[in-house]
């Protein structure tokens, strides 16, 4: 009994001798395998520095199980972290999807954290900033030169500006434009600047509405955009008076305003802003209303390498090979960064077409303005029609 | 101000209208990344 008093601690110690070399062992092994990360490589990486991913790790044959002894599941003794490096780096072969989709293999991808980033910091900040200047710089305009008014006073007579389907059209874009930019906003700046204020389930009843809204209200303003520019493609080429008009800034500052037809060179602008940017942010969002149709950039980038336009500007090839969901990630950003720029253009649009001018608001009110507003701000376009309604009722008049 | 309200009419029924369409043209980002052996629903 003695004997055995002595034996089974002995066995007892001996046994965790083993187990704590064996733990030893497995240590060394992880630590000297080809292609193992360090701590600091994953801190680095973090930080966002470019930190390679080592030689790919053979991964033990799934399905067969690991060796019995430290058998851990159906990776066996192998450490999750390396599966999740190699799904990280890219290696298909640890990845198998029950569809062929595009990027449906993709379970992580490092080249979707700049996107993130941007999407969360810059393009936010900066938007946010172009906004509330494009805002402040119009109330400090309109502080300054306040209210434009019809220097001469009401001519009392009003002439037809817009026509029903114009004003039609108008409000159409118009309308679905600023349903598109709130909903899109909330899409963007939601999590950041609702949810503290909202809460979360509040802001996902908003989000829900506002994706609905924004992938059909689209549509309308597609059509929207057509009318605009067919109706009034003819009346926005640009000639010369466009020239004599910005020249004297449109007679914004100052006393008279220099003549103009229709559209002055202003609206001009304003028309073919919306119709280059709104075409853009249309198939920009298209692009992300069909994910993975319409591919814009990895054709864009090629065609402007050939052109050698980043060469030209001191950069190297942009690259042009994009991987599915980076042709999304470019679209989304560029959707929106487009997006912010035609929000500014129409704030102000909005500004001078309501509290900015007298009797501007009334051309897309009522389709008619008064005379002398016409006279003072698109004279030509003016003596034009004064003359075209001389000449019907001339022709009117019974011979005598 | 009759081509305002109008507009938003129109408004409403293309987006119903692209709504209804979009539902019933075969088309979801879900049914893009995903084939007869995968169930999304139910």
């Amino acid at each position: 009994m003695t004997f055995l008093r002595i034996l089974l601690p002995l066995i007892f110690l001996v046994s965790f001798t083993g187990l704590t070399v064996a733990q030893d062992t497995v240590g060394d092994t992880a630590v000297t395998a080809p292609g193992h990360q360090t701590l600091e490589d994953i801190l680095a990486r973090q930080r966002g520095e470019d930190v390679p991913f080592g030689a790919e790790v053979p991964l033990p044959q799934t399905g067969n199980g690991g060796p019995e002894a430290g058998q851990l599941g159906t990776l066996g003794g192998a450490s999750d972290s390396e599966l999740w490096r190699e799904i990280r780096a890219d290696a298909s072969t640890a990845v198998v999807a029950s569809n062929s989709g595009p990027a449906a293999k993709v379970l992580m991808q490092e080249g979707g954290m700049w996107w993130l980033d941007f999407r969360h910091g810059p393009l936010l900040n900066y938007g946010s900033l172009l906004l509330g200047a494009t805002i402040l710089l119009l109330a400090v305009f309109f502080l300054i030169r306040g209210r434009i008014k019809i220097e001469h006073g009401r001519a009392g007579v009003t002439i037809e500006r817009f026509k029903w389907i114009e004003r039609f059209g108008h409000w159409l874009i118009a309308g679905s434009f600023i349903l598109l930019g709130l909903t899109g906003l909330i899409q963007l700046a939601g999590r950041k600047l609702l949810i503290p204020y909202v809460g979360h389930e509040a802001f996902a009843s908003f989000a829900v509405v506002g994706k609905w809204v924004h992938n059909n209200v689209a549509w309308a303003f597609m059509l929207g955009l057509v009318m605009v520019f067919v109706m009034w493609i003819a009346h926005n080429l640009p000639d010369r008076t466009d020239i004599n008009w910005l020249l004297k800034g449109g007679g914004i500052f100052g006393k008279g305003h220099p003549p103009a037809k229709k559209f002055n060179a202003g609206q001009k602008l304003i028309f073919w802003a919306v119709i280059v940017l709104g075409t853009s942010i249309s198939v920009s969002g298209l692009s992300l209303l069909f994910p993975f149709e319409i591919t814009m950039f990895g054709p864009t980038f090629a065609k402007l390498n050939d052109l050698g336009i980043p060469q030209l500007l001191g950069f190297g090839p942009i690259e042009a090979s994009l991987t599915p969901q980076e042709e999304m990630q470019y679209a989304q950003l560029w959707h929106s960064i487009v997006s912010f720029v035609l929000m500014a253009v129409i704030i102000a649009h909005i500004y001078i077409g309501s509290v900015g001018m007298e009797g501007a608001f009334e051309a897309m009110g009522s389709g008619d303005v008064d005379l002398e507003w016409a006279r003072e701000h698109h004279s030509i376009w003016a003596d034009e029609v004064v003359s075209e309604q001389n000449k019907a009722s001339g022709d009117k008049q019974p011979a005598e | 101000m009759k081509a305002f309200l109008m507009a938003v009419v129109a408004l409403i029924v293309i987006s119903a209208a692209a709504n209804f369409a979009l539902n019933n043209a075969g088309f979801s980002s879900a049914g893009m990344t995903s084939n007869s052996n995968v169930r999304l629903s139910d």
